[in-house]
């Protein structure tokens, strides 16, 4: 949570590295030889056709499940071979919104901002209060605090939901399709709030997405999933890989599906 | 150094809120009373601007600071010029006000009071007896279309809650059957014994396990085990939208997802108090033989001197009256839950008390029936 806003620069270093990334469920190899390194303050993207294994990517990324092969790196420690109070603290580095929501169903939804506040942070509960308020209106959801996540639709369920992930000014930020469900302004403001986070408290972003304009108004750095050989195929600047990769399938894609 | 604030007069009416340091939320940053006193106490300040050069380093503590001047602001009516500032701090509260609070959002943050609050909980069970018939009504219908072949359901749908009601209860429905016979024959025999009337073990056991304990204990297990079970499947289907997606397709989530379930535990019901009355004269067979020396030919001669097909029926019909209870009981909360996790643990909940309270009126109906009609 060191945010430097006024000298933030971005350091050369790599802040999160995938190293010979192999995933499976079972038997089943969802994507094998995974390697890219995403550096401070980078918004990098994770895209492919769906079902290719994107989600699966930002579960193993963010710990909730192992690698078959390979390590995932935060500041060069290796998640998987830390301690556990190690691996807690790495984990308190993290915001996260799933790509269902995952609001606490039962909280309202300043509760579930409020949540990790109470947990992690000394504030106090005017402060945490304040702090609500303001992560709420930055996803223009204020004067909806006191909705449960049921009263009020998927769209804003999804803004809420990333309203808790900035909660605790995360180092580290994943997304997964956060734009899915959102009308066109409101995905643009999204666009902006994420370069904004960027910007000026340096966070790194992961984001999950299939939104071509999104993709080339904030992606610094995209990697490309193949569901056809389990891999990726193409890595770097998305507007670089529109106009020049040599593979077709990612320029497809990236041109919607017109070569 | 943590965040540090000074209020400096540029113009008598221009206020230059002067910020340095670390305003990061884990510091003790100052508060924005200051400010307010300032405004207060000159009522003629038109303009607010800020000097943030000294800033150093910032976050969301600093917004939070930030966001209450400018609603002091907007409250007496005072410019803003936020050109002083960070310039992602200024981003950020740009994007913060694009959206302005929704006013009348409909809902009431402050809770009725005391009658409104009796009224409404009134009403509420007032309408419960309604809703309740409402879904019998639902269900009868859907098994007049089950006798006329026209219900939608899927037969394998039939056969996986037949065998998850049926034999997967077998385990916990014999352990629970066998020590209620176990029971039942020790605290009975040793009343008997002092009479020297040991043999009459095998009727009491097999009379209370065919008649009232056989059904009653299956009941009890399977309101816990199954009518939960349903609650809790048909909660989640109801939270995750999956009933209205049926509906949607033009399927009855009553054919679909009541009738099945209903269907299974009234078949299953008799075979399982049947079975658990063998069980129960088996227990009380052990205990005749181990504890109180009576050969288990003269307990089986005695059990099928005892037994008349009237109490096999009895027991059967009670069982497959508190199966049809359980079921129904289990569905009924599945359907009424709300959408939220919460509100699956209270359908689950209500679901056991209400098929326990059901099962308990009808054993009490039925008992007093069968003593009328003198079977
Ligand atoms: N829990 C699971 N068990 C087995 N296979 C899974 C599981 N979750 C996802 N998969 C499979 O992994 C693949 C990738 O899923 P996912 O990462 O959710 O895709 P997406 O790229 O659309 O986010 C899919 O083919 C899916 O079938
Ligand atoms: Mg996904």
């Amino acid at each position: 949570m060191k945010a430097n806003g006024v000298q933030h620069k971005k350091d050369p270093g790599g802040h999160i590295t995938v190293q010979d990334l192999t995933m499976m469920y079972g038997n089943f190899v969802i994507q094998h030889d995974l390697n890219f390194t995403i550096p401070r303050g980078d918004i990098f993207i994770i895209m492919g056709g769906s079902g290719c294994g994107k989600s699966t990517l930002l579960r193993h990324m963010i710990g909730l499940k192992a690698p078959a092969r390979g390590r995932v790196l935060f500041d060069d420690i290796s998640y998987w071979e830390s301690s556990s109070a190690e691996q807690q603290r790495i984990k308190r580095s993290f915001g996260m919104s799933f790509q269902s929501g995952a609001l606490w169903s039962s909280l309202t939804l300043a509760e579930n901002v409020a949540l990790p506040l109470g947990e992690y942070t000394d504030l106090t509960a005017a402060d945490i209060a304040e702090v609500v308020s303001l992560k709420l209106s930055l996803v223009g959801l204020a004067g909806f605090e006191e909705f449960y996540p049921s009263e009020i639709s998927g769209g804003m369920q999804k803004r809420a939901a990333l309203a808790r992930a900035i909660a605790l000014d995360p180092e580290i930020l994943f997304f997964d399709e956060p734009s899915a469900g959102l009308d066109p302004i409101s995905s643009r403001r999204l666009d902006d709030l994420i370069l904004e986070l960027r910007d000026s408290l340096g966070t790194t972003i992961v984001v999950v997405t299939h939104e071509l304009a999104s993709i080339f108004t904030i992606g610094d750095n995209a990697v490309f999933l193949d569901a056809e050989t389990r891999t990726m195929i193409a890595i770097g600047n998305p507007r670089t890989l529109r106009d020049g990769s040599p593979n077709p399938v990612v320029r497809q894609f990236l041109n919607r599906g017109e070569l | 150094m943590p965040g540090q604030l000074s209020l400096q007069f540029h113009s008598p009416d221009d206020l230059r809120v002067v910020l340095a340091g670390s305003w990061l939320l884990v510091d003790s940053l100052p508060s924005a009373d200051d400010v307010a006193l300032q405004l207060q106490s000159r009522s003629d300040v038109h303009r607010l601007s800020f000097d943030g050069k000294a800033i150093t380093q910032w976050d969301s503590g600093l917004l939070i600071f930030l966001a209450r001047v400018y609603q002091l602001a907007s409250e007496g009516r005072i410019h803003v010029d936020p050109g002083g500032l960070p310039e992602g701090a200024r981003r950020m509260m740009k994007l913060a006000t694009a959206v302005p609070p929704q006013e009348d959002t409909g809902k009431h943050s402050k809770p009725p009071p005391v009658l409104e609050r009796i009224g409404l909980r009134s009403l509420s069970m007032w309408r419960a007896g309604p809703e309740m018939l409402h879904f019998l009504g639902e269900v009868t219908l859907s098994f007049g279309r089950l006798f006329r072949g026209t219900a939608q359901y899927r037969r394998s749908d039939l056969m996986l809650i037949i065998e998850d009601v049926g034999a997967h209860a077998l385990p916990i429905v014999s352990l629970i059957s066998f020590l209620v016979g176990l029971i039942v024959a020790y605290m009975g025999a040793v009343q008997l014994a002092q009479f020297g009337a040991q043999i009459y073990i095998a009727n009491l056991v097999s009379l209370g396990m065919t008649r009232e304990m056989g059904a009653l204990m299956t009941g009890v297990i399977m309101a816990g085990r199954t009518g939960a079970a349903f609650a809790a499947q048909l909660g989640t289907m109801q939270v995750n939208e999956e009933i209205d997606a049926f509906r949607t397709l033009g399927f009855n989530p009553i054919d679909f997802l009541v009738l099945p379930r209903m269907l299974a535990l009234i078949l299953m019901m008799p075979l399982l108090v049947l079975y658990a009355g063998i069980v129960g004269i088996t227990a009380g067979m052990f205990v005749a033989v181990t504890v109180f020396d009576i050969s288990t030919f003269e307990y089986y001669q005695q059990t099928v001197r005892s037994m008349a097909w009237s109490h096999i029926w009895v027991g059967v019909i009670k069982g497959t009256v508190y199966g049809m209870l359980i079921a129904f009981a289990g569905c009924l909360r599945g359907m009424q839950c709300g959408r939220s996790a919460q509100a699956v643990g209270e359908a689950t909940t209500s679901a056991v008390v209400t098929g326990i309270l059901f099962i308990v009126i009808a054993a009490s109906l039925l008992t007093i029936l069968f003593q009328e009609l003198g079977i």
